[in-house]
């Protein structure tokens, strides 16, 4: 390509930015008048139709194209003092389906996402077991894997909202959690390799797990747990897992807040006792009303959000048909029904699942609908099949007071303005 | 325990058989040494499974709390910033703000050692020695006032010492207080309410961050190219001669920057942080890093054109808070000349 032809499919292009601009406007227009004017990224021929396009290998790792530049994981700077202990969110009111990209999945670290090569990677079992084992990287691949889809979700997610609405925007208020496909091995095996004779009755045993990061952030989970479902996972949405979410690997503890899920896992310990750790004494307990404090509430619960409209994601489109979409997920069981409502919570319609809910992991749901410009006070309401209800922020606060930060899982509402705005609010 | 871990699940059939339920070995991995899990096995529970054998009393503990604790914590365990506050908050934990506190509202004692001896401090973790980790969990229980500074905190003495919240929790009980409640009914489809009216709304709060509309994105997108800071005339003369440099000096400052580097950053790709990010600072004019929010003391200083020379650090350096009153700075300073000498040394290998 000459430089002159480059000079002029640039400017071309800056004109078209215009045209496109100013067509998106006209476009609602454009479907009630028959004489508009002919569009002209129809009618004439558009660069992009003409000249060549990148060839392979143009990008030997692809990054989603620059228009989408804005679905990013943002963190809110007051909540933390340093990003190397802190949180980012993932960009929900911009994402559909249910798996979210490893890229823009939020982060939690507490003190810094860690570099750690494959073969600097060692696992150790020690404690009640058999015989106290190491497994390299390569050992993990080499026992049977397993693959399944399950959410990770903060247990401070939505924790900002607890004493009131605070933060505009579906990626703030409920952007603490993730859902990937995890490719591992089941701990359980882990376990076994090393042997659980030597823990004697396992109802009363625990496993201390920690990172190989250097805040470790140890937590104990249930032996009962452990053999059941929780995984050590390489893999995420079918590649090598982020550096920021554990890489080389990580605990997968599926239902169970995301703190457990101890990344760049590095030793499981058999314990007769929990080691009460900070993170699961200090930390990740929910202080009730009266200053008393419920430990071991491990399980997240129901919860939903409308992810769009929301805050961020606003109605552009004018009056007439609406895709009103969200996510809805349960600790406990599979998400079986979601409601949504218009009005605050006076009447409800229910949404379409886009596939049946299945254990622990994100489901997604949509009202398709029409507006007429009128505003809206939108909700959504889970249910899993355990018959657990999603509560309101009221009916929480009633059990729980105010104080509580973690395991928010009231109903969210979105206050839609007539010209489509959409703000965070509470209603009576 | 038991009782509660059976309310959790729905069955314990999964334990019952877990012993029989195994499959055969693989014969994979290899046998952890007794080396190895005495470097890694580190917690401590709270009937002191695990307690390091050491000592150590508040008065120890305050030293080295200045020295390896207090630029987060601040000097009196009261937290900078929004660093966690370590001390006080006595019978808060019912009021609309909670302030949880070691003293407040930590439970266990072995808590506190376990985390101090395994995490502590941020970005230097595990670097303390156990006597060192007694003396700085003391100094935090003096500072809470539940020791005496002549009190020697040792294992065996841990279980002396009585946390006011140590009967502050209660297991999970949301079975029968929020299940029970809302699980097994047709939740309500219509005339749920008579009336809805919005009660708080975000925007007034206004705590939302300003990137967070894809305007602003794409805003921001415009300019891709980070902006180059001004180049000022005085940043150019300044002196960036290095009279001498001594590498194995360097390399001892290394080791000393680790008291810095939860702070300050270095090398590529540094940014401020608490701190001021330090490439180039040797030789360069006080305060003059971009976007970075100065003391007043500070910018005072830099206004009266103060330049970090060797000199001038190696002041600052020893006692941070004399030598710029005010300074945000909440170091208690190096104490040997020779750690000043050697990361200043080490300082200088980071070109702006």
């Amino acid at each position: 390509m000459t430089d002159e032809k480059r000079e002029t499919s640039h400017s071309r292009r800056a004109f078209l930015r215009g045209a496109a601009a100013t067509g998106a406007g006209a476009l609602v227009a454009g479907q009630a008048s028959a004489g508009a004017e002919p569009d002209k990224l129809i009618t004439e021929i558009q660069p992009w139709a003409q000249e060549l396009g990148d060839g392979v290998d143009a990008v030997p790792y692809g990054l989603p194209i620059k228009y989408e530049a804005d679905v990013i994981r943002r963190n809110v700077p007051w909540l933390t003092a340093d990003t190397i202990s802190s949180v980012n969110f993932t960009p929900i009111h911009a994402l559909d389906g249910t798996i979210t990209p490893q890229g823009c999945a939020f982060e939690r670290h507490h003190s810094g996402a860690i570099d750690l090569k494959k073969e600097d990677y060692r696992l150790m079992i020690n404690g009640l077991v058999d015989t106290p084992m190491v497994f390299t990287y390569a050992d993990l691949e080499r026992f049977p894997r397993e693959n399944q889809i399950y959410f990770c979700e903060c247990a401070a997610n939505t924790g900002m909202e607890w004493a009131g609405a605070q933060l505009n925007g579906a990626q703030f208020t409920h952007g603490m959690i993730h859902n990937m496909e995890y490719s591992g091995v089941s701990l359980r095996s882990l376990l076994n390799e090393a042997g659980l004779d030597a823990a004697g009755d396992l109802e009363d045993k625990w496993v201390f797990v920690e990172g190989a990061d250097a805040s470790s952030n140890g937590r104990s989970i249930p032996m009962e747990k452990a053999l059941d479902d929780v995984m050590v996972a390489f893999k995420a949405n079918g590649e090598a897992l982020r550096k920021e979410h554990g890489y080389p690997a990580r605990l997968v503890v599926p239902g169970w807040e995301g703190n457990m899920w101890v990344k760049w896992i590095r030793r499981i310990e058999v314990t007769d006792q929990p080691v009460e750790s900070r993170e699961e004494t200090s930390k990740y307990t929910d202080t009730l009303e009266d200053g008393t404090s419920r430990k071991w509430t491990w399980a997240m619960d129901a919860k939903s959000v409308v992810t769009t409209p929301s805050p961020q994601a606003p109605i552009q489109h004018g009056p007439g048909p609406l895709v009103i979409t969200g996510l809805a997920w349960s600790g406990r069981g599979s998400i079986t029904r979601v409601d949504v409502s218009k009005d605050g919570g006076k009447t409800w319609e229910t949404a379409r699942l886009a596939k049946p809910g299945t254990p622990m992991a994100l489901t997604r749901f949509y009202l398709d609908t029409v507006w007429n410009g009128e505003e809206m006070l939108l909700q959504s309401r889970a249910m899993d099949d355990t018959g657990y209800v999603q509560p309101t922020k009221s009916q929480l606060r009633e059990v729980r007071g105010l104080n509580s930060i973690y395991h928010n899982n009231g109903i969210q509402t979105w206050h839609v303005g007539s010209k489509g705005e959409v703000e965070n609010v509470e209603v009576s | 325990m038991l009782k509660f871990l059976k309310g959790i699940f729905l069955t314990s059939l999964l334990l019952s058989g877990a012993t029989t339920g195994f499959a055969e070995k693989l014969g994979l991995g290899r046998a952890a040494l007794p080396e190895e899990i005495a470097a890694w096995d580190w917690d401590i529970s709270p009937d002191g499974t695990g307690l390091p054998v050491g000592a150590g009393d508040a008065i120890e503990g305050e030293e080295l709390f200045a020295e390896q604790c207090a630029v987060c914590h601040g000097d009196f365990a009261e937290g900078m910033g929004r660093w966690p506050k370590l001390a006080g908050g006595f019978d808060t934990l019912d009021d609309d703000d909670p302030v949880k506190t070691v003293g407040s509202y930590w439970p266990h004692l072995s808590t506190a050692i376990d985390y101090v001896k395994r995490s502590m401090p941020f970005g230097n973790a595990g670097s303390l020695s156990n006597d060192e980790v007694y003396a700085i969990v003391a100094y935090i229980l003096y500072s809470n006032d539940l020791i005496d500074d002549d009190f020697v905190l040792s294992n065996e003495t841990m279980f002396e010492v009585d946390l006011p919240n140590a009967d502050g929790f209660i297991f999970d009980d949301r079975q029968e207080t929020e299940y029970a409640v809302w699980s097994g009914g047709e939740p309500c489809m219509r005339d749920c309410k008579d009336d809805v009216k919005i009660t708080m709304r975000a925007r007034v709060v206004d705590v939302t961050p300003e990137d967070a509309s894809s305007k602003a994105s794409e805003a921001s997108q415009v300019s891709v190219a980070p902006s180059k800071p001004e180049e000022t005339g005085e940043q150019e003369e300044a002196p960036v001669v290095l009279a001498s440099f001594d590498a194995d000096l360097a390399a001892k400052g290394s080791k000393v920057f680790k008291k810095c580097q939860s702070c300050h950053q270095v090398g590529e790709g540094a940014k401020n942080r608490t701190g001021p990010t330090l490439n180039g600072i040797v030789g360069a004019p006080a305060g003059a890093i971009e976007k970075f929010n100065y003391s007043k003391a500070l910018k005072k200083a830099a206004e009266g054109g103060l330049i970090w020379g060797e000199e001038e650090l190696a002041g600052f350096l020893e006692k941070p808070k004399s030598y710029i009153k005010g300074t945000k700075m909440s170091f208690s300073g190096l104490k040997s000349e020779e750690d000043i000498a050697a990361v200043i040394e080490y300082l200088k290998t980071f070109e702006k």
